[in-house]
């Protein structure tokens, strides 16, 4: 196996109680893509948490990049949640160029902000995007924060078909310089990759 | 860090930021009980700085349930979680933009609303300092319970119960700063604020670290 690969071990994920998973085992390479498919509400979201070292697992180890450390795993994911993380008050810009800084990445926020395709909305505050127009500004984010390890909730949710391209294309630039993307999703994302059925 | 405090500033002082609410709130309180209280120079100065100092606290209040859980609600907290700095620098920013944004104006506001109460300079400088040293324990003391009722649907009500009774020390030693002074006499209340606003600044950071850590965790 090569070395930065992401590793789960035996892990059980329970909500409120209710066991969601037990015992489950898996790896991806770097460089590869794993989808998560399964029902609603069977843990997808929980593992990615768990995956991000927000959560922990009731047992059961995760090891990145040759550590189980939560905490430091952490430091290495590039999130992109449910919600969009998008403030009303604060222009595309601004909202791009403080996590820029807040992770140290690459300042660049014009480029990603073209990237995304979002540039004739760059001054315009949060409140008047629609939600695929805030979902390309996570997805921005997500290129801008430099992590070797993306984790997506739902990236195709509410994206227009040029959206989805878009974000397909970014996973795929990720993947072939080497980085992981694990990405929970209902509906196929056209590119090539692992799949593990919840 | 500072990316953090530039950002929380600019979010309370833009158009529905916490900023000007807390100063309106502070200045309406604190005009509205001289004109309930009736024009007797000597009771209003002897209630200023409690008035002033009680009214400050819950200015601080209005805008410190939105501390954490704003963050939380629209996935933030996640990002702002797993970016490089500790839990703990990330608390120690936003609780000092609070300050910035609330405390410190309230304490730059106060000399022009002890105008209102009769307070003699000597007595509006001392409310001036104690107010100064301290708010940020507000801020400070107040950013733990935000942690704390993060994750708590309308959290803001259940906020005041946390975090007033902790505030109490503040607002004795605060209060009793200025009547130190107009009493002429020494009863060392500006040094034990300092001493409990210096205990809350250093440890909240922690406390409010651990209170994310647990609600991010469930």
């Amino acid at each position: 196996m090569k070395p930065s690969a992401l590793e789960a071990n035996n892990i059980t994920a329970t909500r409120g109680g209710r066991v969601l998973f037990r015992d489950l085992s898996f790896g991806v390479e770097a460089g590869k893509t794993l989808c998560i498919e399964g029902a609603n509400g069977v843990g997808k979201t929980s593992l990615l948490r768990m995956l991000a070292g927000i959560l922990a697992p009731v047992s059961g180890t995760i090891r990145f990049n040759d550590t189980e450390d939560a905490e430091e795993r952490g430091k290495l994911v590039g999130w992109l949640g449910h919600q969009d993380a998008v403030k009303a008050q604060m222009t595309v810009r601004e909202t791009l160029a403080f996590f820029a800084r807040l992770y140290r990445g690459d300042g660049n926020v014009d480029a990603a902000i073209e990237a995304v395709g979002l540039t004739q909305l760059a001054d315009l505050p949060g409140q008047y995007l629609s939600a695929g127009q805030r979902k390309r500004v996570a997805l921005a984010r997500l290129k801008l924060c430099r992590r070797p390890l993306w984790l997506m909730d739902e990236p195709l949710a509410s994206l227009d078909a040029a959206g989805k391209t878009i974000a397909a294309d970014l996973i795929t630039a990720h993947c072939a310089g080497g980085g992981i993307a694990v990405i929970a999703t209902h509906e196929p994302l056209g590119i090539a990759c692992e799949r593990l059925v919840l | 860090m500072s990316a953090l405090l530039l950002r929380d500033i600019r979010l309370a002082t833009r158009a529905g930021g916490s900023a000007m609410l807390a100063l309106a709130f502070f200045a309406a309180v604190a005009t509205l009980v001289p004109l309930g209280v009736g024009a007797d120079l000597k009771l209003l100065a002897r209630i200023a700085a409690g008035v002033l100092w009680v009214a400050a606290v819950l200015a601080s209040l209005l805008a410190l349930d939105r501390l954490f859980q704003a963050d939380f609600e629209d996935g933030s907290l996640d990002l702002i979680a797993l970016a490089p700095q500790s839990l703990e620098t990330t608390a120690f920013a936003k609780t000092a933009a609070h300050w910035l944004t609330t405390g410190l104006p309230l304490t730059v506001l106060s000399p022009l609303l002890a105008v209102l109460f009769g307070l003699p300079e000597e007595a509006t400088l001392a409310l001036f300092v104690s107010l100064l040293i301290g708010t940020p324990a507000v801020s400070a003391i107040g950013a733990v319970g935000a942690g704390l009722t993060l994750s708590i649907r309308r959290g803001g009500l259940i906020l005041p119960l946390i975090v007033l009774p902790l505030l109490a020390p503040a607002v004795i030693f605060g209060a009793g700063a200025v009547l130190e002074v107009l009493d002429g006499l020494s009863n060392g209340a500006l040094l034990l604020l300092t001493a409990f606003s210096f205990f809350a600044c250093v440890l909240s950071p922690f406390a409010t670290a651990a209170a994310l850590r647990l609600n991010l965790g469930s």
